[in-house]
């Protein structure tokens, strides 16, 4: 990379269960939002940056253009260009190294990378057979042949089409993979439901400590992540009833990230950028590594991240023992654990290509604020929720530390990427 | 609204209410607008102090008419301002002066017009001098209640040494709109020592301004006021106010600072801010305030506590920080302290023992940092709004609110740009001798003078 790409801020609106608070808001509005927050703790009102990329992962057709409308409801310069990118979950991650590619080429000096999911505000589509119907309808010359048309709709067309979170190639949905890979890698409940304590307790003492005032704007009356229980317990979460795997499954609600809604955005400058515009700059976009498994084969569907870890430590000249702090997305608690053993299984890695096992990492330098169990998962928000949470951890702890985010999507994919505090 | 409000607010109830003698208040003149008719300036002796600031604030001014005689006589077309340079009067005999100049003034005088005196304060020059100097502060209050139709009166004690350039921002702020909820108020200007030879539309160019509680209300309006006069905006409110906190930012192109005041580290985390900008801070401005309001009678500790560390505590620890002069975006020299006290510590307000004492206290805290301030130049003054109109005072049931808004003498509730604009006045840097003041902003509230 040629120049050096720095997070210097990040905003995002509190997030919360589908359903809930956001209910009536639309990706654009809540994509708005977390723009206008970013804007406002950075002082760019009127300013044009470089370039906003954006995404959802639940999108309408009418938001082709979802993060440029964003940017011309916000309070940048409507010359602000934009663009719209999606990779499942692992969206607001990839929209980072989007933007921070560009500024490490010199294409750009600054731009923001966003992320925004309303699992509340789903499209709804009609059926195939009614779609082709209605379109035959439309390009029908007279009344007579728009008869004919509508004369072939059958009431089972009438049944809407909602976006389904099922894998194509095997109908599983994403929670039914992972209780395959929850049953191969051998994680019980006990250690699941430790993990999702944790997640909660962490994000709560986070809150309470303030460290969220400079990373969240409240949105609709919403001043904390609603999704966040601070006061649950193992005890609790042992009372849930398995919701994946079976009546023997060990994945629960409570150790399973709920389907959410929010917005995230991240600021990213070059070094000389953000020293004109007086920003500080946390941590520095080291690397990132993009990989996918064969699910439809076999694989398990969550772990593809494990792949692109090995490899991007290795390109680095890195070991798990010089990163100081992880952020692996907790999808589910499974999804973590099942990682974590991944990374010290020899023959998994080897299988992978890797030398040999990626490490054992200390779990107080994992998910050290809380993660997407306790935060909640708005798809595409999440990449863009972690990064500015990681490198403002990185910041206060000083130049030089390092940390790696593993996100892990759908399709089998998954983008893993390395900062350094500045 | 009530059943009532809505019946008071039809086109009948409207004259039903003027009939009973609540008449439509009057619209007050506001902004950086002078008064429309002309400006006449009376000096009461030799003293060019005055006229020589009317020029300076580019402002033509015309002699007085006299009352001599009984039958006293009137200005032909409405004046904007009367303008007194009492400064020379020190004897009972002089302040007749005061009289014939201003009955036929007081009678000729525009609406949202001007009387203003300047004199010299009581500060040992003798029995009758001091006499005759708390006597002008009779006349102001009583004029400022006489004049009608939106028209006040402002009582300026220019101390020794104080040259035209010191009072160009205090006369160009009572004289134009920016003063209108200002009534029947006086205080005193010394020789500040910065040269200022004209009103500056943006005095505040260039400069960092911090304002909490910016997320609404008069909050809201100060910030957007300092940033039209060209300041630099640090909005600061609690997270929990972030989104509304935002917007304003955003309105103004100024930058959001979420963050509880009472944290212990809320002034480390201000002047960081402020660093990071390469910048230090040209005006504090406290506005952050809570109220609980309760009987004394049941007033528990929680109570006193929370309204004294928000509205007090919080702000002394804050100026602590800032002013250590080693502190990265810290107070800059010549920088200006605000804080808001209120009409309610002034004069006391039942159910609000806490908030009473910690406006109070904040009257006394900008008088007792003031002098010690003095030689970095940096100013501390505060303001004490009345009755203004925000979310919280429309939370008063409708006839108890209708009562606040008339018992003063403009016959309204003021507006929180009102309070922002005198703000606007104490933190300019041309307003460099006005520190340890406390200037009301409550149309002459009949409570806490």
């Amino acid at each position: 990379m040629h120049h050096k790409v720095v997070v210097v801020g990040g905003n995002r609106i509190p997030f919360a269960k589908a359903g809930g608070p956001y209910a009536r808001a639309s990706n654009h509005d809540m994509l708005t939002a977390a723009l206008d927050g970013l804007v406002a703790r950075a002082g760019l009102a009127g300013e044009r940056l470089g370039e906003v990329a954006g995404g959802a992962v639940l999108k309408h057709p009418n938001d082709f253009n979802l993060t440029r409308e964003a940017v011309l409801s916000s309070a940048l310069a409507p010359e602000t260009p934009a663009c719209d990118l999606q990779q499942a979950c692992a969206t607001g991650l990839e929209t980072t190294m989007y933007i921070a590619n560009k500024i490490a080429l010199g294409q750009l000096t600054n731009g923001i990378a966003a992320g925004v999911d309303s699992a509340s505000d789903a499209p709804i589509s009609v059926s195939d057979p009614l779609r082709r119907i209605l379109l035959q309808a439309s390009r029908a010359r007279s009344a007579k042949e728009r008869l004919a048309a509508f004369a072939k709709v059958r009431p089972a067309h009438l049944a809407p089409a909602a976006p389904r979170v099922a894998e194509p190639r095997t109908g599983l949905s994403m929670g039914d993979h992972q209780a395959l890979t929850t049953t191969r890698w051998h994680i019980d409940r006990a250690s699941q439901d430790e993990l999702a304590a944790a997640s909660h307790h962490r994000l709560g003492e986070a809150w309470g400590r303030g460290f969220f005032d400079d990373l969240v704007t409240p949105y609709l009356g919403v001043t904390r992540d609603a999704v966040l229980r601070p006061d649950t317990s193992v005890e609790k979460l042992g009372t849930l009833k398995p919701a994946f795997g079976g009546p023997d499954g060990t994945m629960t609600a409570g150790n399973s990230t709920p389907l959410s809604d929010g917005a995230a955005a991240v600021l990213l400058a070059s070094e000389e950028w953000a020293a004109e515009h007086h920003l500080t700059p946390w941590a520095r976009i080291v690397d990132a590594e993009v990989a996918a498994v064969d699910h439809p084969g076999g694989a398990d569907l969550l772990l593809a991240p494990v792949g692109a870890t090995g490899r991007l430590l290795a390109r680095q000249g890195l070991t798990v023992d010089d990163i100081d702090l992880f952020e692996i997305h907790e999808a589910f608690a499974s999804t973590v654990l099942a990682t974590l053993k991944a990374w010290q299984d020899e023959d998994y890695c080897r299988a992978l290509g890797l030398d040999g096992p990626i490490g054992t990492i200390d779990r107080d330098r994992l998910n050290v604020t809380g993660s997407s169990l306790a935060a909640g998962h708005p798809f595409a928000a999440t990449g863009a929720r972690i990064v500015p949470t990681l490198a403002k951890l990185l910041h206060e702890r000083g130049p030089g530390t390092r940390g790696l985010i593993s996100v892990c999507a759908a399709g089998g994919q998954g983008v893993v990427a390395i900062l350094e505090a500045v | 609204m009530s059943i009532v409000e809505k019946a008071y607010y039809s086109p009948a109830g409207r004259k039903v209410a003027a009939k009973a003698g609540l008449a439509e208040p009057p619209r007050l003149r506001r902004g950086r607008e002078f008064p429309h008719g002309p400006i006449v300036l009376a000096p009461l002796g030799s003293s060019n102090l005055v006229a020589d600031a009317l020029t300076l604030l580019g402002r033509a001014h015309e002699a007085p008419v006299v009352d001599a005689g009984a039958d006293a006589p009137g200005y032909g077309d409405r004046i904007g301002a009367l303008v007194v340079d009492a400064t020379d009067v020190g004897t009972v005999a002089e302040l007749e002066g005061l009289r014939a100049v201003l009955r036929p003034a007081v009678r000729g005088i525009e609406r949202s017009g001007r009387i203003v005196l300047i004199a010299r304060p009581s500060t040992g020059r003798g029995w009758e001098a001091d006499a005759v100097a708390r006597a002008l502060d009779g006349i102001n209050r009583t004029v400022a209640k006489e004049l009608r139709g939106g028209a006040t009166a402002t009582l300026i004690y220019a101390h020794e040494g104080v040259e035209a350039g010191d009072l160009v921002s205090t006369l160009g702020f009572v004289l134009q709109g920016r003063s209108a909820f200002v009534d029947g108020q006086s205080w005193h200007i010394r020789h500040g020592g910065a040269t200022v030879e004209r009103l500056a539309d943006r005095p505040l160019e260039g400069r960092v301004c911090v304002v909490t509680g910016a997320a609404r209300g008069i909050g809201a309006a100060i910030a957007r006021t300092l940033a039209r006069d060209g300041a630099t905006v640090v909005a600061v409110d609690i997270p929990a106010a972030g989104e509304s906190l935002a917007a304003v930012a955003n309105e103004i192109g100024g930058t959001a600072l979420q963050l509880d005041i009472t944290a212990h580290d809320a002034g480390a985390r201000i002047a960081e801010h402020v660093a990071a900008r390469g910048a230090r801070i040209h005006a504090m401005v406290h506005n952050a305030g809570i109220t609980r309001d309760k009987m004394l009678v049941n007033t528990d500790a929680a109570r006193w506590a929370s309204v004294l560390d928000v509205n007090l505590a919080a702000e002394m620890r804050i100026n602590a920080v800032l002013l250590d002069p080693d502190v990265a975006g810290g107070m800059a020299d010549d920088g200006r302290i605000v804080g808001v006290a209120s009409t309610s510590g002034l004069a006391g307000n039942k159910g609000q023992t806490n908030y009473a004492a910690s406006k109070a206290g904040v009257a006394g805290l900008v008088a007792a940092m003031a002098p010690d301030l003095a030689e970095r130049g940096i100013t501390a003054n505060a303001v004490a709004p009345g009755f203004i109109e925000t979310e919280m005072t429309a939370r008063i049931p409708f006839v108890q609110r209708e009562i606040f808004r008339r018992v003063n003498s403009l016959n309204q509730g003021g507006q929180p740009i009102d309070v922002a604009e005198t703000i606007g006045y104490l933190v300019d840097p041309a307003s460099q001798g006005v520190t340890g003041q406390v200037v009301r902003v409550c149309g002459q509230n009949m409570v806490g003078a």
